[in-house]
């Protein structure tokens, strides 16, 4: 007799320990209401004093120029622009996970994109520095937009790859943020009306907007982030296909590829999967968000990790391929040549191992639920993502079409390593207080899962489970 | 903006909520409002709410965000500065889908976020009644509007045999003013009546 399934037992319970609504807004809001730990005070401090180490970086780099990060007439993109291209692409798992994942109806993501979108607005943030600093003359910034000036009508070019990033990335910036803070509000007046302290009432008062919990705000809420993750997704990828542009478009032996566009927007997905993973490991720990963040989160996006690090696995051989097969000269010598061996080779075997091979152990599925080897993956990835756009811009670069210019003594300076520890200062400050102050995890949406995900629903559909096919039918005609 | 008199009844479960929605629509009383801290599916259409047209007025802003640009560009490249870039054509309509594409997101999430918060009177500083504190925790709150056809009596009896875990009366300013929520309120407190 062949047994009732009302759901397929693979699925765990998304939220673990019998949780009642309330207990929901307790484990979720009490980080938030108590003072800070020993542990995020060190990770604040550390944070800040990377901060300040970038601001000096940059205060040297702004009174002498781009000279002080060792850019060269060749090498033009170096540290900075591989950076800006690695925190875009860190920036996407977060919109990845609240837009796209909201669309197919995942509900996994709840347990995550809070603090992820929260990352994505952080990297945003860290991306969007490098190319303004970049400028050299970053009192000149604001050339970028295009507006009615005194030099004549003279306007921005709107066929450059370089303006369409300034688009894009302002567009992304500022839908996430308005998609983050939007799903922010409710929980805001879940702390509000927690608050008893007199600041944490005035703050979380003005921040909430006065949410109050009514059924047609709710409908319009609902209707407004279907809408909003409509829109993102493919906003989400098409920031990182025109940011491909910056390269695809050009005549760079390397760059000048179509594979471009679908080829980042995965290597994207992948190194920001890797991030989240990274905090989310840390933050349910110092939490105990353990309930919230289970180990089937993390497999889960431990999937992601091997789907999307295959792709960027098979575009990596596409493009060797292409190289070949092409019969172009100077792609071949780049790839064959220069990228593979040369000088810059190590970046390249570094690349394909973080990247390529050592996350097909993820295969295996007790590496998929290890914590402790999660987390060195997690690592292990945004180096080796780190490291694809270092090898795309800088060891396509030095070898360019005349030999005279061909240049190898591109290092890093101590004040361009300063510019991306600094990002990172800024990013690890931003979070830390978000984390302190905000909840890291969307409290409505897990107590919207909680009855058909939580772990009490599965005990209760457990026995009916169980059930023949006669016995469930009898007690349902009888119920009635 | 009024003070009115409501009765208040909080549910602990959406099973006890919906069926009480359903009576109380049918026993003719006035759902002022129904305060959960989640979103509830059906909820609106159990209340008899219309369904929101916010998605609509997101597509209007959508097209106009594409018309702008679009047109924002040709004019700049064809009017107002021909420039020659790299001998490019002055109108190179694949060249402007990526901003097309940009603006046309930015113009509808800016302004639906915008029109959601005109539309539920949400802002910094703007100040709501509370019918219960916990509607934003773990209670479903449904008050009951008082007219001068209600008995504050049959109402409590009612939300009782619905199954309401806590019911109770409070005045309650409907609308919205700014302030802070670590102020007491003054703006809307009930005058008091002096007599001689």
């Amino acid at each position: 007799m062949s047994l009732l399934r009302y759901e397929s037992q693979v699925r765990e319970p998304l939220v673990d320990g019998h949780k009642t609504y309330h207990d929901v807004t307790e484990d979720i809001c009490k980080p938030v209401e108590a003072a800070p730990t020993r542990l995020w005070w060190i990770g604040f401090i550390i944070s800040v004093a990377l901060l300040l180490f970038g601001v000096v970086s940059l205060y040297k780099e702004v009174v002498y120029g781009t000279g002080m990060w060792n850019l060269n007439k060749t090498i033009g993109w170096g540290w900075d622009i591989t950076n800006f291209v690695w925190w875009v692409g860190i920036g996407h798992a977060g919109t990845l996970i609240s837009a796209i994942l909201l669309l197919f109806r995942q509900g996994w993501r709840t347990g995550v994109n809070r603090a992820a979108e929260a990352m994505t607005i952080f990297a945003v943030i860290c991306a969007g520095q490098f190319p303004i600093w970049h400028m050299g003359r970053v009192w000149m910034a604001f050339f970028v937009m295009p507006y009615p000036n005194s030099r004549g009508p003279l306007w921005v070019n709107f066929n450059s790859p370089l303006l369409w990033d300034v688009f894009a990335i302002s567009t992304y910036f500022t839908v996430s943020l308005l998609f983050w803070y939007s799903g922010l509000i409710p929980d805001l007046a879940t702390l509000r009306d927690r608050a008893k302290k007199k600041w944490a009432k005035a703050f979380y008062g003005v921040a909430s907007f006065g949410w109050t919990g009514s059924t047609k705000h709710w409908q319009r809420h609902e209707s407004l982030s279907l809408v909003l993750a409509g829109l993102s997704t493919p906003l989400v990828l098409s920031v990182h296909t025109i940011v491909s542009f910056d390269f695809a478009t050009s005549v760079i032996p390397g760059w000048h590829t179509t594979i471009f566009p679908p080829y980042f927007v995965a290597g994207a997905i992948f190194s920001g999967f890797a991030m989240v993973q990274t905090l989310m490991l840390v933050t349910r720990k110092i939490m105990n968000l353990e309930d919230y963040i289970t180990i089937s989160h993390i497999e889960n996006m431990n999937k992601v990790i091997v789907l999307t690090g295959s792709i960027v696995g098979c575009a990596y051989l596409t493009e060797l391929f292409m190289a070949w097969y092409s019969a172009v000269k100077y792609e071949q010598d780049i790839f064959f040549k220069y990228r593979i061996a040369g000088p810059y080779g190590w970046s390249y075997w570094l690349m394909m191992t973080c990247n390529v091979i050592t996350p097909q152990l993820f295969w295996v599925k007790k590496l998929r639920r290890n914590i402790a080897f999660t987390f060195l993956m997690s690592i292990v990835v945004n180096i080796g993502m780190w490291f694809e756009r270092f090898v795309i811009i800088v060891s396509s670069l030095y070898r360019d079409y005349l030999p005279s210019s061909w240049s190898v003594y591109y290092r890093p300076t101590i004040w361009e390593v300063g510019f991306y520890l600094g990002s990172f200062g800024l990013f690890f400050t931003c979070y830390f207080l978000f984390s302190k102050y905000f909840p890291v995890i969307a409290i409505a949406e897990i107590k919207h899962i909680l009855k058909k995900n939580g772990e009490s629903y599965k005990e209760q559909m457990d026995p009916i489970e169980a059930q023949s096919v006669e016995e469930f039918a009898h007690e349902q005609v009888h119920a009635h | 903006m009024s003070v009115k008199k409501f009765v208040v009844g909080c549910f602990d479960d959406e099973k006890t909520l919906f069926p009480a929605v359903k009576n109380t629509r049918k026993a003719g009383y006035k759902i002022h409002d129904v305060y959960t801290p989640f979103p509830i599916h059906g909820l609106d259409h159990a209340m008899g709410l219309r369904d929101t047209s916010l998605h609509t007025a997101g597509f209007i802003y959508a097209m106009t965000g594409t018309t702008t640009a679009l047109t924002f560009m040709s004019w700049v490249f064809t009017k107002d500065w021909p420039m020659n870039i790299g001998g490019k054509p002055h109108l190179p309509l694949p060249a402007f889908i990526p901003i097309v594409f940009e603006l046309t997101v930015l113009c509808a999430a800016v302004g639906m976020v915008l029109t959601f918060c005109y539309l539920c009177q949400l802002a910094p500083f703007v100040r709501k009644d509370h019918f219960h504190l916990r509607a934003t925790d773990d209670l479903f709150v449904m008050p009951i509007e008082i007219t001068e056809k209600t008995n504050i009596e049959e109402v409590k009896a009612f939300f009782q045999s619905a199954g309401a875990v806590e019911i109770f009366e409070k005045d309650a300013e409907t609308g919205w003013w700014l302030g802070r929520y670590d102020k007491t309120r003054k703006a809307f407190e009930k005058e008091e009546i002096v007599t001689a």
